[in-house]
C-alpha cells in the first residue's frame, strides 16, 4: 500500500471538531505527504505524550491482546495476523508521528479473567499507547472496566450485538443492526421471503441478534417468524431441528450458529438433502474463515450478510489481499473480522496524526469524522458513537470457498442502541 | 401439528426416528472405548476425547493425502483411514499405558489428573501441528447427500455409514470380550486380579492391550465423526462429558448397560429437541439422568463385579 494512495484515500470531515481540528488535519496531511518523499523531523516526545505512555523519540509501544491458546484461538488467529500486517505496513511507511510501532503481544488464553489481567498489565506496567484485541463479547466485557479505569484505548474487531458505547473503545466491526436489517430487507425484496426460521447458538450475540431480527420481521417487514431455536455451544447434532425446518418450510432460514457447531450444522443440512436451492438460508456467522472448516461444497449457495468478502472487487481490497497472502502464504483466507482487525491500527494511526498526540483523550476526540474511502471494504467513517459507517453486502458462497457479492447496501449509520428493537 | 398431511407426518416421523438412531450411534461410538477402559479397568481416562480427536486428525491427514497427492484414491480412502485411525490411537494408547497409567492403578484421583494433563498436552500438540482452525475432511462422493426413499423422506448417507460402523464395532467388541480367549483373560483380570495372576495370566499385558484397544476404538469413533462434524484441537472436550454420562448412566462395568444408556439418552434428546428447543432438550435430559443416578447410583445395569 503506497503512501500516496493512502493519503488520497483518507479524509477527515472534522464535523465534530472546530478550526483547530481542521488545522491539525491539514498539518497531518502535509506530514503524510512529506513522509513519502523524505524523512521528517518527528515532534518531540514531551509534546505528543503528556500522560506517561510508552513513547520514546523513535518508538511507540502498542499491545495486541487475543487468545493464542484455547477454544477461541481458532477465531482470533486471523485478527492477530491482520493487526501485525497493518502495523508492519505502517512502520514501513515511517510509523506514527515519526515513531516506529513496537508490539507487546499477550495471550488471553480464551479465558475472560485472563483477558482482564493481561489488559491490566498492558495498560499499567507496559503503558501501551493503545491495544488491539478481544474477540468475544465476553472478553470485551471483562476488559472494559480496566480500560475505563486506566483510561486506555481499545480497538475491537468483531461484529457484535451492540448495546455498548465506551469512551475507551472503538468498534471496527458491525454492530447488530448494520448486519441484520439490511440483510433481512434484501431477503424480503429479492427472495420474497415472508416466513422466517431463526436458528442460533445459545449465547448473548445470537440471542440479541435474533431479537432484533424478530422485531424487524414482525414490525417492519410484516412477515412471520415460524420458529426460533438455540442450540448449546459445541452442539453437533441437528437432526431434529432439520426435520422441523423441513416440516415448516420457511421462505428463509436466518442463522447465527458459531464455532464447531457451525460445521456440523451445515454438513448435516447438506446430508439431509436440504440444499440451499431448496431451502434458502441467510447467515450472519459464516465468513471465509468458517468456510475453510465447513468445506466449500457444504455451503454452496448459502448467503452471508457481511461488510467484507475476500473476493470484493475494490482496489483497496486487492492490495490488502495481496499483502496478506505475501506475508501468510497463498492459502491464507481473510474473513470479515480479520479485515476489521486490519482497520484498527490504521484508524489509530490516522487519529493520532489528526490529534498530533498519543494522549488517549486527544486521540479519542480526533477520531469521529475520520473517513477512509479506499479501505479494503470501501468507504467507512468513524461515528461519534465510536462505531463505523459501512456498507452491508450479501455474498453467495461458491464451492471454492469464496463468495460472489450479489448485493450491497448504501453506507449505513451505526446504531448500537436501536430504538424499538429491544 | 395442525395443517399437515398424513404423508408429511409419516415422513417426519421416519426421519425423526433416523435422527434419533444416528444420535444413538454417535453416543455409543463415543462411549464404547471408554466403557472398556473405565468399565473394565476402572481407569478414569480424561484424555479419551483427545484420542477421538487424534482418530479424526488421522482421517483428515489420509483424506488430505488422497485428495491432494493421489486424487485417484479419493473414493476409497475412507476404509483405509479408519484402519489407520485405529492403529494410530491403539499405539498411542499402548504407550500411554506403558509409561503413565500403569504406575497409577491404585490411585484413581491421580489417574484423573494425569490423564487430564495428558489431554491438555495432546490438545496443544494438535494446535501446534494442525493449527487452531477447524479442519474438514473431503468426503468421497458416495458419502455425500442423501438416499431419497420417497419424495419427503431423506436419509443422510453419512448417517447411514455411522450406523454401519457402530453396528460392526459393537458386535466386534462383544465377540472380543465374551467369545475370545483374550476376552476371558480381560474379564478374569477385572474380576479378581490375584487369582488371574495365579492362573498364569499375564495381567500387566492384558491391561496394556485393554487400554490400547479402548483407545483404538475411540480412534475409529473419531474417524466416523469426521463425516458429520468438524475436527479442531478442542473437539474432544465437546465429547468427553457426554461420553462419561453415557458410561456412568449405563452402569460402569456393563457393556449392555452402555448400549441401553446411549439409546435412552439419545432418544430422549432427539425427541425433546423436536418438541422443545435444543438447549432445553439438553437441560431436561441431563436433569433426568442426574435424578435417576441419585436414586440408582450404580447406573442402569448394576455391575456384578467383585472388587
Amino acid at each position: 500500500m503506497g503512501t500516496t494512495t493512502t493519503a488520497a484515500g483518507w479524509r477527515h470531515t472534522g464535523t465534530s471538531a472546530g478550526l483547530r481540528q481542521s488545522l491539525r488535519t491539514l498539518a497531518a496531511s502535509v506530514m503524510m505527504a512529506t513522509t513519502a518523499t523524505a524523512a521528517m523531523a518527528a515532534p518531540s516526545t514531551e509534546e505528543v505524550n503528556t500522560t506517561g505512555l510508552a513513547v520514546t523519540d523513535d518508538t511507540v509501544t502498542v499491545g495486541i491482546l487475543h487468545s493464542l491458546t484455547g477454544t477461541m484461538a481458532i477465531s482470533e488467529t486471523g485478527s492477530v495476523q491482520a493487526e501485525k500486517l497493518a502495523i508492519e505496513q505502517i512502520n514501513a511507511q515511517g510509523g506514527v508521528l515519526g515513531r516506529q510501532i513496537k508490539i507487546i503481544q499477550e495471550d488471553g488464553a480464551s479465558d475472560w479473567p485472563t483477558f482482564a489481567e493481561k489488559s491490566h498489565k498492558l495498560l499499567e506496567r507496559d503503558k501501551v499507547a493503545t491495544v488491539f484485541g478481544c474477540w468475544t463479547s465476553a472478553s470485551r466485557k471483562a476488559v472494559l472496566p480496566v480500560f475505563e479505569k486506566d483510561n486506555g484505548l481499545l480497538y475491537y474487531p468483531t461484529f457484535y450485538e451492540g448495546l455498548e458505547e465506551s469512551h475507551n473503545v472503538f468498534y471496527t466491526g458491525q454492530e447488530a443492526t448494520q448486519q441484520i436489517l439490511a440483510g433481512l430487507n434484501w431477503a424480503h425484496e429479492e427472495l420474497g421471503a415472508k416466513t422466517f426460521y431463526l436458528v442460533g447458538s445459545d449465547y448473548i450475540w445470537p440471542r440479541t441478534s435474533m431479537k432484533i431480527a424478530r422485531k424487524h420481521i414482525e414490525n417492519v417487514l410484516h412477515g412471520k417468524v415460524v420458529g426460533e431455536e438455540y442450540y448449546p455451544l459445541g452442539s453437533t447434532q441437528f437432526g431434529s431441528l432439520i426435520n422441523k425446518i423441513k416440516l415448516k418450510k420457511p421462505d428463509l432460514v436466518f442463522g447465527a450458529v458459531v464455532g464447531g457447531s457451525n460445521v456440523a450444522w451445515f454438513k448435516q443440512l447438506n446430508a439431509a438433502g436440504l440444499t440451499f436451492k431448496k431451502q434458502p438460508m441467510l447467515t450472519i456467522s459464516v465468513t471465509e474463515d468458517e468456510v475453510l472448516g465447513i468445506g466449500g461444497e457444504n455451503v454452496e449457495g448459502l448467503y452471508s450478510s457481511m461488510k467484507y468478502f475476500q473476493s470484493l472487487d475494490l482496489p483497496g481490497n486487492k492490495e490488502f489481499v495481496a499483502a496478506f497472502k505475501a506475508k501468510y502464504g497463498e492459502d491464507a483466507v481473510i474473513g470479515d473480522v480479520t479485515e476489521s482487525a486490519y482497520l484498527g491500527p490504521w484508524l489509530w494511526k490516522r487519529a493520532v496524526e489528526a490529534a498530533g498526540s498519543f494522549d488517549v483523550d486527544k486521540v479519542v476526540a480526533a477520531s469521529p469524522g475520520i473517513e477512509w474511502n479506499t479501505s479494503p471494504h470501501g468507504e467507512l467513517k468513524v461515528d461519534e458513537n465510536h462505531h463505523l459507517w459501512m456498507r452491508t453486502r450479501i455474498g453467495k458462497w461458491k464451492a471454492d470457498g469464496q463468495a460472489d457479492v450479489v448485493w450491497e447496501s448504501d453506507v449505513i449509520e451505526p446504531n448500537p442502541f436501536p430504538e424499538g428493537y429491544q | 401439528m395442525g395443517g399437515y398431511t398424513g404423508e408429511e407426518l409419516t415422513a417426519i416421523f421416519l426421519m425423526q426416528g433416523f435422527s434419533g438412531l444416528s444420535l444413538f450411534c454417535v453416543f455409543l461410538l463415543m462411549a464404547l472405548g471408554l466403557a472398556i477402559i473405565f468399565g473394565q479397568m476402572g481407569v478414569i481416562n480424561m484424555a479419551h476425547g483427545e484420542f477421538l480427536t487424534l482418530g479424526a486428525y488421522i482421517t483428515y491427514l489420509t483424506s488430505y493425502l488422497a485428495s491432494d497427492v493421489w486424487p485417484f484414491l479419493l473414493d476409497y480412502y475412507f476404509p483405509v483411514a479408519i484402519i489407520l485411525a485405529f492403529l494410530g490411537t491403539f499405539i498411542l494408547g499402548y504407550l500411554v499405558e506403558r509409561f503413565l497409567i500403569r504406575f497409577l492403578y491404585n490411585r484413581p484421583l491421580d489417574t484423573l489428573l494425569a490423564t487430564w494433563g495428558l489431554g491438555l498436552i495432546l490438545q496443544q500438540i494438535f494446535r501446534s501441528v494442525f493449527g487452531p482452525r477447524e479442519k474438514s475432511v473431503v468426503m468421497p462422493d458416495w458419502l455425500m447427500g442423501s438416499y431419497q426413499a420417497t419424495d419427503m423422506v431423506d436419509i443422510p448417507l453419512n448417517g447411514l455409514m455411522v450406523v454401519g460402523i457402530t453396528i460392526l464395532l459393537t458386535i466386534g467388541v462383544f465377540i472380543l470380550l465374551y467369545k475370545s480367549r483374550w476376552g476371558i483373560k480381560v474379564r478374569a483380570t477385572t474380576q479378581n486380579r490375584t487369582m488371574a495372576n495365579a492362573a498364569g495370566i499375564n495381567t500387566d499385558r492384558v491391561d496394556r492391550l485393554t487400554f490400547a484397544l479402548g483407545c483404538g476404538i475411540a480412534g475409529v469413533a473419531g474417524a466416523a465423526f469426521t463425516t458429520i462434524a468438524s475436527t479442531g484441537p478442542t473437539t474432544g472436550s465437546l465429547y468427553i462429558v457426554d461420553t462419561f454420562l453415557v458410561v456412568v448412566f449405563g452402569g460402569a462395568a456393563s457393556l449392555l448397560g452402555t448400549v441401553a444408556s446411549a439409546f435412552g439418552i439419545a432418544q430422549a434428546q432427539s425427541i425433546l429437541s423436536f418438541f422443545l428447543s435444543g438447549s432445553m432438550a439438553k437441560v431436561i435430559t441431563l436433569m433426568t439422568v442426574v435424578i435417576i443416578l441419585m436414586f440408582r447410583p450404580q447406573g442402569l445395569f448394576a455391575s456384578k463385579v467383585r472388587r
